[in-house]
C-alpha cells in the first residue's frame, strides 16, 4: 500500500526549502494560510510572508507588484478564490505583463469533500488555461508536487499549480524527474490510453489493474503540465492504441479532457471518453464517496475504458 | 529637469498640447482624464521623481503606476519629453504596431512601469512594489494616480487597507478628483463622498490640494515624505478637460478625441 500524502502538505514543506535557498522567494495568502500550509513558511520567514486578509483580488495585484520589483511571489489560497475571484486580476496584472508570480492553489477539485459546492473548484484549469503566458500544472502526487514547486521558483513567468486537500497515494519515487511540458508515460498500452492528471492518475492505476483481470491493457499518461500540453504524447498514444480516456477531478468543459481532444481533433481523431465533472456542481461528502458519486472512481474509469474500446471495435 | 514653477507650468502646457495632437492624430482616446491629471504627471516626471530616461529599469528609480490607465497620453507625453523615446513617435498612438498602446503596456513602452487599463488594480500593484522596497531596504518611492470614479472599485479599498496595515510610508497616491466619470457626475453615478474621511478612516494621511497648482502639488508631495508610518493620499481637486475651454467639465469628452478643427482651437488656447 502506497504512502498517502496531501499535496498541500508537500507544498508547505517545499516552501520552507525555497525560503532557505532563495531570499527573493516571498509568500502571500488570503487568510487561508493554515489550510494552504503557507503558515509553515511564515513561521520560518515571517518578514517574507504577507497575509492580505480575505481579499484575493488585492493579493494577486500585490503579488504582481512584488514580482515587478524582483521578488518571486508564491500566492496561495483555495483554488476557487485564487482563480475565479481574481480572474481578471490574473489576466491583466500577471499574464499580460508576464509577471513572475506563482499561484499555488490548494483545495482544488471535488476532493475538497465535506465543504461542498461553494468550495470545490472544478473550473480552475479551464480558467487558467485560457490565459496567454500562463503555465498550468497539476501534480499527480506529493513527489511531483515538490518537483514542480522547485521548478516554478526557477522559471521566470506566470505559473499556476493546482493542489488538493485530501491525502492520496504516492505514485512516484524520489528519482522521478519532472520536465515541464513533457507528459510521463507510466504504462504503455495496447487497447486504449488513459490520460489523467492530479489524483485521477492514481485512480487510473487502480483501474488499469482491474482491467488487466479482463485481459484489457491500457496505457497511462500523467499529463501534469496541462499548458503547454504535450501534443506529441497525445498523438503517439492515439496512434498506438486508437482510443483515449481522459480523467480529471474537474469539469470536462475546458479542462484536461478539452485540452486533449483539441489536439486529437486537429491531429488524429480517435474514440474518446472524458471522465470528470459532467457540467455540474459538487456536493458535500467524503472525497472517496464523491469520486464514486460523480462516476470518477476506478470502477467508473474501467467502464469508460470498456465503452471506448467497444466503440473502437464497431468503427 | 525643469526647475522653477514657471518652467513646470510651461512643461504642463506642452504635455497638454501633445495630448491634443496625439488624440487628434489617433482619432480616439481619452481627452478629459488625460488633461485633468497633466499637472500632477508633469510635476512628478520633471521635478519630483528620481528616474533616468537612459536607464528605464534602474533599480533605485521612483515608480509611477498610472492606475487610471486610460489617461496614458499624459504619461506618454511626459516620457517623450523626458527623453525615453522620440517625440514624433507620440503621433503613432493607438496604431497597429505602435509601441504606444491605447492603455499602458509595460512590455511595449520604455518608462511605462505597469500595464493598466482595467480600473481598480493599480493601487494593489503599487502596494506590492512599496512592500518590495521595504524588504530590500531601498529608498525609492512609489506613486500612483487614481481616478475618482475608479475608487468605486472594491479592490481599491482592499489595497487601501493593506497599504495602511503594512505602514507603507513610501507609497504616495494622487486622486484625480475631477468629479466626472463616463456616465455622468461621480456624485450622481455612485457617490464617493466623504472622500477625505474615507481615506483617513482607512489609515492614510490625507492632504487636499488644487491639482492644477504646481506649487501645491510640490508642497503636498514634500509633506508626504514626512510620514513615518502611513501611506499618503493627495486629493487633487481638478477639472476634467482642464486647459481646453470647450472640454472643461464636459462629461462627453471622457472618451472622445478632438476633431482636427477642435484640436486647432485647443492648441491655440494652449499656447
Ligand atoms: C474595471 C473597469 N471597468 C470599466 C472600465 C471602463 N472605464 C474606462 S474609464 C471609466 C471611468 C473612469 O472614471 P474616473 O476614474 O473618474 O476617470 P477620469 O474621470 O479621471 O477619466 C470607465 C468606467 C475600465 N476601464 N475598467
Ligand atoms: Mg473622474
Amino acid at each position: 500500500m502506497a504512502e498517502m500524502v496531501a499535496t498541500r502538505d508537500v507544498y508547505g514543506k517545499t516552501l520552507i526549502e525555497l525560503g532557505r535557498e532563495n531570499p527573493d522567494v516571498v509568500v502571500l495568502d488570503a487568510d487561508c494560510s493554515q489550510s494552504t500550509r503557507t503558515a509553515w513558511f511564515r513561521e520560518k520567514y515571517p518578514k517574507r510572508f504577507f497575509n492580505l486578509g480575505v481579499a484575493e483580488a488585492n493579493m494577486i495585484g500585490v503579488a504582481a507588484g512584488l514580482a515587478l520589483c524582483g521578488k518571486i511571489p508564491f500566492a496561495s489560497t483555495f483554488a476557487i478564490f485564487a482563480t475565479a475571484r481574481a480572474f481578471e486580476q490574473i489576466r491583466n496584472c500577471i499574464c499580460w505583463p508576464k509577471a513572475n508570480v506563482k499561484i499555488v492553489a490548494t483545495h482544488a477539485g471535488i476532493s475538497v469533500g465535506e465543504d461542498g459546492a461553494s468550495h470545490q473548484a472544478v473550473e480552475d484549469i479551464t480558467i487558467m488555461r485560457m490565459f496567454p503566458n500562463m503555465t498550468v500544472i497539476v501534480p499527480a502526487d506529493g513527489i511531483e508536487t515538490a518537483k514542480t514547486i522547485h521548478w516554478a521558483a526557477s522559471f521566470h513567468g506566470p505559473v499556476y499549480i493546482r493542489l488538493g486537500r485530501a491525502k492520496f497515494p504516492l505514485i512516484f519515487d524520489e528519482d522521478y524527474r519532472f520536465t515541464p511540458g513533457v507528459a510521463s508515460t507510466l504504462f504503455e498500452g495496447r487497447d486504449a490510453t488513459i490520460i489523467a492528471c492530479g489524483l485521477m492518475v492514481s485512480e487510473s492505476i487502480t483501474a488499469r489493474e482491474m482491467l488487466i483481470q479482463e485481459g484489457i491493457e491500457v496505457g497511462i499518461i500523467n499529463m501534469s503540465t496541462i499548458k503547454p500540453i504535450d501534443r506529441d504524447a497525445i498523438i503517439r498514444a492515439s496512434r498506438a492504441t486508437g482510443a483515449i480516456i481522459t480523467c480529471e477531478e474537474h469539469t470536462i468543459i475546458g479542462g484536461l479532457g478539452s485540452a486533449v481532444t483539441e489536439v486529437l481533433t486537429e491531429e488524429c481523431p480517435v474514440v474518446v471518453k472524458r471522465v470528470g465533472m459532467q457540467d455540474q456542481f459538487g456536493v458535500s461528502g467524503s472525497p472517496r464517496d464523491l469520486l464514486k458519486h460523480f462516476k470518477m472512481s476506478a470502477e467508473y474509469i474501467v467502464q469508460a475504458v470498456r465503452e471506448v474500446i467497444g466503440r473502437k471495435k464497431r468503427q | 529637469m525643469a526647475e522653477s514653477i514657471r518652467e513646470l507650468e510651461d512643461k504642463a502646457k506642452e504635455v497638454r498640447r501633445w495630448i491634443i495632437q496625439m488624440l487628434a492624430e489617433a482619432g480616439s482616446g481619452h481627452s478629459g482624464g488625460s488633461l485633468s491629471c497633466a499637472d500632477v504627471v508633469t510635476t512628478l516626471y520633471f521635478k519630483v521623481m528620481r528616474h533616468n530616461p537612459k536607464d528605464p529599469k534602474w533599480l533605485d528609480r521612483d515608480r509611477l503606476i498610472l492606475s487610471k490607465g486610460h489617461a496614458v497620453p499624459a504619461v506618454y507625453a511626459a516620457l517623450a519629453l523626458s527623453g525615453y523615446f522620440p517625440i514624433q513617435d507620440l503621433l503613432t498612438l493607438r496604431r497597429l504596431n505602435s509601441y504606444l498602446q491605447g492603455h499602458p503596456d509595460m512590455l511595449a513602452t520604455p518608462g511605462i512601469e505597469v500595464s493598466t487599463g482595467s480600473l481598480g488594480q493599480g493601487l494593489s500593484i503599487a502596494v506590492g512594489m512599496a512592500l518590495a522596497g521595504k524588504l530590500d531596504q531601498k529608498d525609492y518611492r512609489v506613486y500612483t494616480i487614481l481616478g475618482d470614479g475608479e475608487t468605486q472599485e472594491g479592490q481599491i479599498w482592499e489595497a487601501a487597507m493593506a497599504a495602511a496595515h503594512y505602514k507603507l510610508n513610501n507609497l504616495c497616491a494622487f486622486l484625480d478628483f475631477n468629479k466626472l466619470q463616463i456616465d455622468g457626475r461621480v456624485e450622481d453615478v455612485m457617490n464617493i463622498e466623504p472622500v477625505v474621511e474615507k481615506w483617513q478612516a482607512f489609515g492614510w494621511k490625507v492632504l487636499t490640494i488644487d491639482g492644477h497648482k504646481i506649487e501645491e502639488i510640490l508642497r503636498a508631495e514634500a509633506l508626504s515624505r514626512e510620514n513615518k508610518h502611513s501611506p499618503s493620499m493627495i486629493i487633487c481637486h481638478t477639472i476634467k478637460g482642464k486647459g481646453v475651454s470647450f472640454m472643461e467639465g464636459v462629461v462627453e469628452y471622457h472618451g472622445v478625441a478632438p476633431t482636427r478643427e477642435e484640436a486647432e482651437r485647443a492648441l491655440a488656447e494652449l499656447q
